[in-house]
Order: C-alpha cells, then structure tokens, then sequence
C-alpha cells in the first residue's frame, strides 16, 4: 500500500505526462461530448462493443480511449458489459459469417432506444478482407448504423471526435 | 547440418528411409520428397531426431500443374539453427494420408485444418471437427483453400459436437463467443463439478476472415499490407515474417543497419504487449492501480512508435529489403530518452506488484501448464518457456541478436507467476536490447527498398511477442503469391490454456486467459 501511496504523489496527475497541445485537445473535444451526452442521454452514453472479425487493433484503441490518459469515461461514455445495459452497439472488424447470428442476438438483446456504430475500415464494408469467400455483406447493410468512425485502426482522439460529431446531431 | 547428414539420421532411425528427392534452396532450410506410405514415419523420426514439435503442417493443390495435392510437415532443429520440411504428393481421387496425431499430438490441430479446407482426410484421426468453418453456417463438402473453389455451393449443414463430461453433479457453463469486455470472440465451454474445473473446451474460428485465401494472387505490396491486417496487436512482427520469407524467396539480403532497425521495431512491439499483459493479469486479480499504472506506461510506448514511425502499431514500416522508416539523430535521442522514462515507471509497476501479498497469492500456482503437457501440445513461445520450454527463435538462430548476447527468459513453474516473470525479465530485456541496437545506429547507410518477387517458395520465421509466427510462402512464374501459410502461435497455444485451468475454479479463469494472452484473429485467420 505504501508504494501505491508513494507512486500516486510522485507520478502525480498523469495528463501532465502528454503534450499540451494533444491535452487541451482533449479537454475541449472531451468538454462539448460531456454536454451533448447530457442532452441527448440525459446522463451518459453507455456502449456495448461487439468484435465480428477485427484482428484486435480496433480494441486496442479502444481500450486506449479509456486508459487514465485520455480517460473517455470522465466525459460520460462508459463500456458496458452487457446489452442490456447499452445505449449503443460498437461493431468492429468485417463481418464472419461465424459471427452474424451471435452480432443479431446482441443487437435483440439491447432496449430501445438503441443505435449501431462501427469503427475501424474493416467494419464499413469488409476493408481489406471485401471479397473474402467468408465475409458477409457489409454491417450498415444488416443493422441500422448511424454512425462509422474510420481508421485502421482510429486512434484514442479520433474516436472522441467522431462521437462527438454524430451526438451534436440530432438523433432520430 | 545438411542434405546428406539429416539422411542418415533418418536411415539410422528407421533402415526403409528413401528420399524421392531432397534440397537446400536455403541455407536454413533442408527440402526432403518422401513416399506418402513413410511420410508418417519420416515426420515421427524427425520429431524425435531434432526433439521438435510438428512447427507446421499444411497442404498445397497442385491438382493444376501435376494433379496432386501436396502435405507439408515442417520441423525445426533448434541447435542446428535449420528447418526441415518433409513434404509428400498425394493423388487427387479420394485424397488422404495416414494420421500423425494419434502419436504425436502437436499435428492434430493441423490435421484438422488440412480436413476442412481441402478435404484431405488424415485417416484416423479420431477428432475431425471443423475449427474455422463452422458447421451452423458453412455447408459441408466446401473446401475453400482448393484452387477450384469458387463460390460456396448449398449443401447440408451440420451442428458442432461440445465434448461432454457425464457424472454426478456435474454442469457445463458456456462463455462466450460476445465476452464482458472489449475482447475478440470465441467461445469457452466449461464443465465443472462444484468450483473446480473438469473439463474446458475452447471453440474458436469466430473471426476467421479467409486470411490465407486473400493471400492469393496478390502481388507482393498489396500482401505485405495484408499481412499487417492479421492479428493486430502482432503487426510488425507478423509483417517482417511475410517480408523475410519473401526476401529469402527473391535472394534479398537486407543490409545490418535495416536489421537493427526491423530488431528495434521487434522489441517495441513486445515491449508494449507486455506491459499491457502485466496491466491485463493485475486487472484481473481486482489490482486496478497497477493496471492503470501499465496502460500509462502501453501509451507511452505507442506514442513513441506513433513519433518513430508515424503509426502507434508499426503499420506500413516492413518493406522488402529493409524498412521505410529512418531513425535520425533526433529520432534516436528521442528513442534512447523515452526508453529511459520507460524503464523506470516500468521498474516501479514491477515494485508495486510484488510487494503485493494477495496479488503474488493469486498468481503464485495458478494455471499451472507443466512441462510435458507444454512439449506433447507443441506450446511455444513466452508460454513454453514459463513452462521450462527452453525455446526463443532469437536465440535458435544466428543474427543480430546472437551479436548483442540475448539472454533467454526461462521459469520452471508453468503458473500465472511464471507467465509474469517471463514477461518482466524479456521487458528489461528488450530495452537492454533497444539501447544495444540503438547504439549501432549510424545515418550513413541507407536502405535499399528491393525490386519484385520471383518465383519460389520459402519461410520466414519471427519470435513475435507470443511465440515464432511462420510463414511459408510459395510465388508464381509472374511472382504473385500463390500459397501463403500462416501459423500464429496462439493456433498451438490455445491447447495450452485449455490445459493450464484445469482444478481451477472459473473465477482465475480470465486471470489464466490474460497470463497467455493469445490472439483470436491470429488463431482463426
């Protein structure tokens, strides 16, 4: 416990450790996501991601998001274990056919109102993988996705951005 | 070791041995043709012979050029830095051989493989279920990898087959493929009795994406991207494997200031899984502090990859001949500099995990793979050697690594603990090394980027992170690749961790997961 004590006073606030210039980023992308989640989500958005073929990179960054440095759910946006729980549907990676019925079943399983996004280029329409004998069609052709956020994989601050840009839209 | 001398060892191991050919196309690898009725007994011989695991074993249609279909078993000599691949013809009307797997069980899985994407059929084999195909949505009597296969034709399907453990009192629970966290998917069936578990059954495949099959007909630019597609957390290494086997296919030999920088880019690739892996087992123990502590440290490292080379995973940095990244003067102080900060928040991770009683009571003989389990499923890599496998490519063979002395981590033990240790002594390593190749940097030399493929085949072969990723490439008359195999090492592994949780109880299950840490997508391709 005391090295914990000790390593928490000397290491400080860890957003000192980034550039200032990639830490106001942060702040004012992070600040204006927090409002539009209030209005839209009255308190926060809640996220169930969905791997359907990624190689892992996508998650990766994601996880990065919500590492303490650019701390994703201190604007509001949580990674839920369950559908049940979720707000959103996260898809990454091409669509498997090994993994159709289980994405349907998610997606059922989540309340209304509910949305899909998907990330990463391989989930837009099979990226680099289009045309592979066991790829579906694409995820925008099977469940309503309002939003992509794209990459290859999106880093930590583009996957804020494009949250943001699609909840300062109107939702229908 | 050459031609003639692995020869005779096989003629001294069994007197029938006859080779129908055999070659040395290059210097580390030894081609021997066999009779099919031997092939068995060839590949058990060379097993025993250079105490090796089956390193891969897959199949070619050549039904085209010479109608038969082709089975490849490669071995590795790990004390004579040389692979030996045995390979056989087998006729296309009612294709088959004889199983391996009944006497050496590291084949199984490649038999497995080979029966669902040729339909070649190890004959008695006793498991034959699909792995990457599976039964609920790919019709039977497809065989994708055959060059005739067009478009998958309608047949009937079928449903996969849980191997079930009966008894008093005991209840199967099934996991996955949709896991709780931001995690690939496959799913895990367990059976336990009260807290225990008896019995675990993983059943991947569930990303499989056709991977190899897009490999085909591709030009050697547009596979080289490809191949960084694979498993995304294995980037750079699953790239420099292509590039090498590529390389070694049109007689490319890369300058040594392209192979400190491709061994630099190597290191930075494990150091940040490691740490993320050591974040990973803290996490799941409950030990949240640390596991933020290593994401900060993950992230700083992909930053410093992000400012090397322009992409936090290393994408686009492989070409043939070398690497299209340089690293100048700023570069190499920024390198040398952050390293520094890198280690010393790292030694400090390391110091709060360990000072940890009920953290070291958790990992202390959890999921424990012992030794002889470890060799009879051929697990290799970071896993292998916690389990006292004394096995790490970068040792086995010469290169720039031999020249900076690498010294190999190794753990008896096989538990959670040992899986750390592993990756701390090859983190403190790894930078070790960074600053040694670092060092021999020098910006005079230049890069040479290598002209187009030519016709052959050939491995390649990297100690990624986990374990060696292969890559056995064969090319055209036009040099576009016309077979690209791929073995992960999470494809051997994930027998492993099926074996390592077994009298543990479902709680440590994702602890032991984590301490493996295998791929998905490397796994089903």
């Amino acid at each position: 416990m005391i090295n914990i004590l000790k390593s928490r006073i000397l290491k400080g606030v860890v957003t000192r450790h980034i550039d200032r210039k990639i830490s106001r980023e942060i702040e004012s992308v992070g600040g204006e996501l927090r409002t539009a989640i209030f209005k839209k989500f009255s308190r926060s958005l809640n996220i169930r991601e969905v791997d359907t073929g990624s190689c892992g990179g996508c998650e990766s960054e994601i996880i990065s998001a919500t590492n303490p440095i650019y701390d994703l759910q201190r604007f509001g946006v949580n990674f839920v274990a369950s559908p049940r729980h979720a707000d959103a549907l996260l898809v990454t990676g091409p669509l498997s056919k090994n993994m159709l019925i289980a994405l349907n079943k998610t997606y059922e399983a989540m309340a209304e109102p509910k949305f899909v996004i998907t990330l990463g280029d391989c989930a837009l329409d099979g990226g680099i993988f289009k045309g592979s004998y066991y790829i579906e069609k694409p995820i925008k052709d099977i469940l309503p996705v309002v939003l992509h956020i794209p990459g290859c994989p999106p880093g930590p601050l583009t996957i804020i951005n494009c949250l943001l840009e699609f909840l300062s839209n109107p939702y229908e | 070791m050459d031609c003639s001398e692995i020869i005779s060892a096989l003629k001294s191991k069994f007197p029938d041995f006859v080779a129908l050919a055999s070659s040395q196309d290059h210097p580390d690898e030894l081609r021997l043709k066999v009779d099919p009725r031997i092939f068995k007994d060839t590949a058990l011989a060379l097993h025993k012979i250079l105490s090796s695991p089956v390193m891969m074993l897959f199949a070619l249609d050549e039904r085209r050029e010479r109608g038969v279909f082709v089975v490849n078993g490669v071995f590795c000599g790990f004390r004579s830095s040389q692979w030996v691949m045995v390979s056989m013809d087998i006729p296309q009307d009612n294709p088959g051989f004889e199983t391996l797997a009944k006497s050496m069980h590291s084949a199984s899985l490649f038999e497995r493989e080979i029966q669902e994407m040729f339909g070649i059929e190890p004959r008695g084999n006793p498991d034959l279920r699909r792995l990457k195909l599976h039964d609920e949505v790919w019709p039977q009597a497809n065989f994708p990898l055959r060059k005739d296969f067009q478009k998958v034709q309608p047949g009937n399907l079928g449903e996969y087959k849980f191997g079930r453990v009966d008894g008093e009192g005991i209840f199967e629970v099934p996991v996955g493929p949709v896991h709780a966290g931001i995690i690939g998917p496959g799913h895990f069936r367990f059976s336990v009795a009260g807290e225990p578990i008896i019995n675990l059954e993983p059943r991947l495949g569930f990303t499989h994406r056709g991977a190899e099959k897009l490999f085909e007909g591709k030009s050697y630019l547009e596979a080289l991207k490809l191949s960084e597609c694979v498993c995304g957390d294995s980037v750079f290494s699953h790239s420099l494997a292509f590039t090498r086997a590529a390389e070694k296919i049109s007689g490319i030999s890369i300058i040594s200031q392209a192979a400190y920088l491709r061994a630099i880019f190597l290191e930075l690739e494990r150091l940040y899984n490691h740490v993320n892996d050591i974040g990973g087992i803290a996490l799941d123990v409950g030990f949240s502090y640390p596991s933020a502590y290593a994401s900060i440290i993950k992230e700083a490292i992909l930053q410093l990859n992000e400012k090397l080379t322009a992409s936090r995973y290393l994408k686009n940095v492989n070409a043939l001949g070398g690497v299209s990244v340089e690293i100048n003067e700023s570069k190499k102080t920024l390198l040398l500099g952050s390293l520094e900060q890198i280690k010393r928040d790292f030694n400090e991770l390391v110091e709060i995990l360990y000072s940890s009683g009920s953290f070291m009571d958790r990992v202390d003989t959890a999921g424990v793979l012992i030794k002889k389990t470890a060799e009879d499923l051929g697990v290799l890599g970071l896993a292998g050697r916690a389990s006292g496998v004394a096995i790490d490519l970068r040792k086995c063979f010469p290169g720039v690594y031999k020249e900076a002395k690498f010294k190999m981590a190794l753990e008896e033990s096989g538990d959670v603990l040992a899986r750390l240790r592993v990756r701390i002594f090859e983190f403190v390593e790894s930078c070790r090394l960074i600053e040694e190749f670092g060092g021999k940097l020098s910006s005079c030399d230049k890069n040479k980027v290598g002209p187009i493929l030519k016709e052959g085949c050939a491995l390649g072969y990297v100690e990624g992170w986990r374990g060696p990723i292969l890559y056995w490439l064969k090319t055209d008359p036009a040099g576009m690749i016309a077979r690209c195999k791929i073995v992960d090492p999470s494809f051997r592994n994930w027998q492993g961790l099926a074996y390592a949780v077994l009298g543990n109880i479902i709680p440590d299950f994702p602890l032991c997961n984590k301490s493996f840490d295998l791929s998905y997508s490397g796994n089903d391709l």
